[in-house]
């Protein structure tokens, strides 16, 4: 009798499987919808038209993005400097961590919402994503090869050949179908699904805490110049009264050699901050409250300091500690846990 | 007797080169009436061929300095000639980009196809223009691809972390040069001049695309003709770089790349570049 029942139950689960099985695979198939504009965004910077993202491209990307060839010794990837849990940032380095445990001089910004980028790098040079990954790839500390070793590192692999072809109709791998697979990926790491953005949605009735209403008006008023929204930055370099660094790093100035950008860095979004840390472009504050304690007490007057930070001779930002707490509840907002555990941004 | 001959020999030689410039007349001018010219561009060391690393008799500069070569790469590009009646043509862009290297003899000409015509003036940019700086990666083949070349060490001419292209390098040795951070703490005595700077995105930054513009009067205009290969034949003296009008010293300018002084070199390029002759 009991056999009979248990049998029963065996051909029920197969069922419960076999449905579970198809269902998974129908929304593989489903859910590539390819580069979709959130709908609280902006337009994209990035020219999509010139780079339409399939998904063929896109998995070709992200098969490059993670794909240790790129680097001179095949032991770096980019993914190994931008992890995905760490929202595409190294977690726990202040500056980042390359081949042969060399040491760059900055923080590895996140991959993270490039498509509304105007320019690259912490301080500038680069202002074409389709150009970026030129820059770690041939930076000593970094991955310390050349494109031209690259190209012919993936030519040698027939999966790439075939891949290549698949996502540009052709097997020759050029510099631009390369550079375009990784933009189709990067562009893809969209980061739209915080609290915030639901709010701002008016997504299935979610809203602000009080605590987080309040912090948001506080953001809008102390923070919002410079973190603009929806991206939480404008895009812009700022010289935000950082004590220069030991190497005494120019930032963008080292790209124009114009005197006005001495010290400037480019704005970071406030989006996931609480997987980005350590903060600023050397990774020099370990925690926000660090952050809150430059803001408010260490700003220093260098040259090109943001007018923003010396208002009135007042320097840096006045916050006390109840609005710190709510402008921390406010932050928590943005951050995407979605993001963060995205299967179809992850290493395959 | 054997006078009178030598005479009537040189009235017919005469005769006959009158005769033929008469069946080359100037052809009219037509945009689509292409024809092939190249500009030859001959590296050369003031009075002196270019060899590399002449270690045992090196070149010496205006101040004196003994110097030797080891690189030397350049772009050429978005090439016009004129005509005496001041026709121009451009090149079209596509075609107009040059890597020369003095490593490589093959790439010594410019091949470029131009309206059958007389020219009188030869205009380039040594450089890229800002415009192709700044183009998608895809209109990037060829000498502009940032793959060419390879790494920085094996002559690449493009900047990834500041982007651009690299217009023009040289390198070489002077053992005038200091072991220390300001000359060559690797103890090479190498000097390295990378110049490059388009002018910048949207915000303006250095410049130093040079224009170069030549006469060809003087020394035979290029006659472009279907059936020939009118070749005009330009000599790059190198000394010039430290000898132009803002002359320098390597002893105390051993490494200039990123530098204001990059622009003082830049305005020395176009004192590179005579014209020699034209093959026609």
């Amino acid at each position: 009798m009991k056999w009979r029942y248990f049998k029963y139950l065996l051909v029920i689960l197969c069922f419960v499987f076999a449905c579970k099985k198809s269902e998974v695979i129908q929304e593989k198939i489903e859910t590539f919808l390819g580069f979709q504009t959130p709908k609280n965004f902006p337009e994209p910077i990035y020219r999509i038209a010139n780079n339409t993202v399939t998904k063929a491209g896109f998995e070709l990307g992200r098969k490059l993005f993670y794909d240790p060839r790129l680097s001179r010794n095949n032991t770096i990837s980019c993914g190994s400097c931008h992890i995905q849990s760490s929202a595409f940032t190294q977690h726990g380095h202040d500056v980042s961590h390359g081949i042969d445990d060399r040491l760059g001089t900055r923080n590895s910004p996140p991959i993270m919402n490039l498509a509304w980028n105007k320019a690259f790098m912490w301080g500038g040079g680069v202002y074409d994503l389709d150009l970026q990954p030129i820059v770690p790839i041939t930076t000593h500390e970094e991955m310390d090869e050349n494109l031209e070793n690259v190209l012919n590192k993936l030519k040698a692999v027939p999966a790439y050949r075939e891949k290549f072809k698949a996502a540009f109709g052709t097997e020759e791998i050029t510099t631009a179908a390369f550079m375009k697979a990784l933009s189709q990926f990067m562009i893809m790491c969209i980061s739209s699904n915080s609290k915030y953005d639901k709010v701002m949605r008016k997504e299935g009735n979610i809203s602000f805490s009080t605590t987080e209403l309040e912090g948001y008006q506080l953001f809008k008023d102390k923070c919002g110049n410079c973190h603009t929204e929806p991206l939480f930055t404008d895009g812009e370099f700022r010289n935000n009264g950082l004590a220069p660094s030991p190497i005494n790093d120019l930032g963008l100035y080292t790209a124009t050699l114009v005197n006005g950008d001495k010290y400037k860095f480019k704005v970071p979004s406030l989006r996931n901050l609480k997987y980005t840390a350590p903060y600023m472009h050397d990774g020099r504050f370990l925690t926000l409250d660090a952050v809150f304690q430059h803001y408010t007490n260490e700003v220093q007057v260098l040259v090109n300091l943001d007018p923003l930070l010396n208002k009135n001779g007042n320097r840096g930002i006045s916050i006390s500690n109840d609005e710190k707490t709510k402008l921390t509840a406010f932050l928590n907002t943005l951050n995407d846990e979605e993001f963060i555990n995205n299967k179809l941004l992850a290493e395959q | 007797m054997k006078k009178n001959l030598l005479y009537f020999t040189a009235l017919v030689t005469l005769l006959l080169s009158a005769c033929s410039k008469k069946q080359d007349p100037t052809p009219n001018f037509q945009e689509d009436n292409l024809a092939p010219l190249s500009i030859e561009f001959d590296n050369i060391v003031g009075g002196r061929t270019l060899t590399f690393n002449n270690t045992a008799v090196p070149y010496t500069n205006a101040k004196g300095e003994p110097f030797t070569v080891s690189m030397i790469q350049y772009f050429i590009s978005n090439v016009k000639v004129t005509t005496n009646e001041g026709k121009e043509y451009v090149v079209k862009q596509d075609s107009s980009y040059f890597l020369i290297k003095g490593s490589d003899k093959t790439t010594r000409f410019a091949k470029v196809k131009v309206p059958e015509g007389d020219y009188s003036k030869l205009t380039f940019i040594l450089g890229v223009d800002s415009l192709r700086s700044t183009m998608p990666i895809d209109r990037r083949t060829g000498v502009l691809d940032p793959a060419t070349g390879g790494s920085m060490d094996n002559g690449g001419m493009y900047w990834g972390w500041n982007s651009g292209y690299i217009f023009f390098r040289l390198e070489g040795n002077s053992n005038l040069i200091s072991d220390d951070q300001k000359g060559d703490p690797t103890g090479k005595k190498q000097f390295k001049y990378h110049i490059g700077f388009f002018g910048g995105y949207d915000v303006p930054t250095l410049n130093n695309i040079r224009s170069v513009t030549i006469d060809l009067n003087n020394a035979g205009i290029a006659k472009v003709r279907k059936d020939r290969q009118s070749n005009i034949h330009l000599f790059v003296d190198l000394m010039q770089v430290f000898n132009g009008k803002n002359s320098f010293s390597i002893k105390e300018n051993p490494n200039v790349m990123f530098g204001e002084f990059s622009s003082k070199i830049a305005d020395n390029f176009p004192q590179l570049f005579t014209h020699d002759h034209t093959e026609n």
